[in-house]
């Protein structure tokens, strides 16, 4: 059975089970209690676990995911909210340096069990604030980097992050909270990291995305097939540890791939996924991979120019197209 | 006390001697001069409460009573070091000591010592958390965010800086409109006290005080040990910035010699009894060496292992 819930709903029904099903679990970060979260994921929490459970912090990004490593070493599990992936350049020092190496380099005496909640989007917020660094992540030995596209994936994901004894970069996008989707009833649904998805069987062509950029190709997969292209669609779900295998399997059936990320161009995860598909699958591919990608470029303000730089269901169609116009076995 | 102080001399004297012969790599940052800062102050903590340091780090990790060998061996990067050699000097631990690194960003632990100490206050421990770092890094953003915090929270912190004059190479007026560092301390509203940092008996009563107002529910406390290090900041270090005359003038107040006068005179010990000290010290150190080289390095099948606690397939 299934309930009709948003990401956003799915996010706080998973917090909320978690702690009510472990009382080391615990939330921080900025404006989470009276304000309710800047994207009012954890609205209402601090009522029903108070205020020792649920955090007020200043504003101190480095400070906060300190914290939570602390907490961790002291055998608690907590979840720092960072308002923005922007913002979580602040504690970059304490993502990288801190939480990612304790386990191996003080030879796994102990872990760190935490979870960075953080999110990516834009919405003429400019460049500062329009930015997304899951590559960054996705490159650090020891972090675990989860971007959720729909509800179920949101809540089952969460759930298996907090539960998680390592340190789980979890991030979320603004443009995805609203949208609603099908969530498994009960609190025990839970969804692996490190698992790929095949949301969408076909035999043409692979369209790789992840978070919001997953909606936007099957729209794409949509409008393809009123022309006779059938569109596999992978979504990621976890960037680190990556399922190549999952990828790989779908690119060596449909010989060509689209990936596609809203991270820019250049040293976005994209390129990695790039480089993963034409080492497994070189001799299966017709055709080069093709990249959907943010141009390289701060993100400007207005209006147009920012609708203009996104990408999209189109910037999507257009690389397919791009790529079935390549000569090939069909 | 006076054992402690000595086998820290001793064995970064022969740390010393092995980076020399390249049997110790990388950085070696040598504690030689601010022994009597890592005696004094964890004799004035519980045994367990827990400690947290910066990198220059090995007389913390000897004092909280890690063997000597294992310290030594992670030196030299072998598998029986503390961190099974993947540490290396500047990050000693051993978490069954609440001991928790050795840690090479400067001003990063720092606010982690700030959650740990939530943690003892959550789960009642009873306990407090060192957090030991040095002048340099109370110009770094992690040491105002960890302080603000911890007097917001009322964490039971004990924030010791090492004051010994240099970041590296510069000198702390250079980096630091503050002469005394309390005094960045009383700008979160915390208590704070200064201590001789090379007197043991006086870093050990100041430290104590701190330990147990933070034991006591009341909050975070600031020290400030003035001390000085004899060496350079690391092996690397030419010393082009300091006058000699400055070096000569604080190693004339080096604490071993000078607490062991304080004991002979007091009684507690006589002249004979320190050298027997010295030479079991000696021979302890010695042995600790020899463990270091004849321990194998660690297994090249072991290198992925442990990124995680929790892999997920082959998928590093």
């Amino acid at each position: 059975m299934t309930v009709e819930i948003s990401y956003r709903e799915a996010l706080q029904q998973a917090i909320r089970e978690e702690m009510r099903r472990d009382e080391d679990v615990l939330l921080l970060g900025e404006d989470i209690t009276g304000y309710g979260g800047s994207y009012a994921v954890t609205k209402g929490l601090h009522e029903e676990f108070g205020l020792d459970r649920v955090m007020e912090t200043p504003i101190a990004e480095a400070g906060i995911v300190a914290t939570a490593i602390g907490l961790s070493m002291g055998g608690l599990k907590p979840i720092a909210e960072l308002m923005t992936v922007n913002f979580a350049l602040l504690a970059l020092d304490q993502i990288v340096n801190n939480a990612a190496k304790f386990h191996y380099m003080f030879n796994e005496q102990w872990s760190v069990p935490i979870v960075v909640r953080t999110v990516s989007g834009f919405g003429q917020l400019a460049a500062t604030h329009s930015q997304t660094f899951e590559g960054w992540f996705a490159s650090v030995p020891g972090l675990k980097v989860v971007m959720p596209a729909t509800p179920a994936d949101a809540k089952g994901l969460l759930k298996t992050a907090i539960r998680d004894p390592d340190p789980v970069i979890f991030i979320e996008h603004s443009l995805l909270y609203s949208r609603r989707g099908p969530v498994p009833e009960g609190d025990d649904h839970l969804v692996p990291i490190g698992e790929a998805a095949i949301v969408r069987e076909g035999g043409d062509v692979t369209i790789v995305a992840y978070s919001r950029m997953l909606v936007e190709a099957l729209a794409a997969a949509e409008e393809l097939a009123s022309y006779g292209v059938d569109c596999e669609v992978v979504d990621l779900r976890t960037l680190r540890p990556l399922d190549v295998d999952t990828v790989a399997g779908s690119v060596s059936r449909t010989h060509r791939a689209v990936v596609c990320g809203e991270d820019w161009r250049t040293g976005g995860f994209g390129s990695t996924l790039v480089a993963e598909i034409q080492d497994r699958c070189f001799d299966t591919l017709d055709a080069p991979v093709a990249r959907v990608a943010m141009a390289d470029v701060p993100l400007p303000y207005a209006r147009n120019l920012e609708k203009m730089l996104i990408p999209t269901a189109h910037s999507i169609t257009e690389a397919v197209r791009g790529l079935l116009s390549i000569g090939g076995r069909r | 006390m006076y054992r402690q102080m000595l086998l820290i001399r001793r064995f970064e004297e022969h740390a010393a001697e092995s980076y020399a012969q390249a049997k110790v790599g990388g950085f070696l940052h040598l504690y030689i001069g601010e022994e009597a800062v890592a005696v004094g102050a964890l004799h004035g903590a519980r045994e367990d409460d827990h400690l947290i340091t910066h990198y220059r780090d090995h007389g913390y990790a000897l004092v909280r009573g890690c063997d000597p060998g294992a310290v030594m061996a992670e030196l030299y990067g072998r598998a029986t070091g503390v961190a099974g050699g993947r540490g290396g000097s500047m990050h000693l631990a051993d978490a069954s000591k609440h001991f928790w690194g050795g840690h090479a960003i400067v001003g990063g632990h720092i606010p982690v010592a700030v959650g740990l100490a939530m943690a003892q206050q959550r789960k009642k421990t009873g306990l407090v958390v060192i957090d030991v770092f040095g002048d340099g890094a109370t110009a770094i953003g992690m040491f105002h965010e960890a302080l603000n915090m911890a007097m917001i929270w009322r964490t039971p912190v004990v924030f010791l800086c090492e004051n010994n004059l240099y970041g590296m190479g510069a000198h702390l007026a250079e980096q630091s409109p503050v002469k005394q560092l309390v005094d960045r301390a009383r700008g979160y509203n915390m208590p704070a006290a200064q201590c001789d940092g090379m007197d043991p008996i006086d870093t050990c009563r100041v430290m104590h005080e701190a330990c147990e107002h933070a034991r006591r529910g009341e909050g975070p406390y600031f020290v400030e040990a003035l001390t000085y290090r004899f060496r350079g900041h690391s092996m690397a270090d030419p010393e082009m910035y300091r006058s000699r005359e400055e070096v000569r003038e604080w190693r004339a107040k080096d604490p071993i010699p000078a607490f062991g006068k304080v004991l002979v005179e007091h009684g507690v010990a006589s002249e004979d009894e320190l050298q027997r000290v010295d030479k079991e010290v000696e021979e302890e150190v010695l042995a600790a060496v020899r463990f270091a080289d004849e321990s194998p390095p660690p297994s090249p099948d072991t290198v992925f292992d442990g990124i995680y606690a929790a892999p997920v397939g082959k998928r590093p």
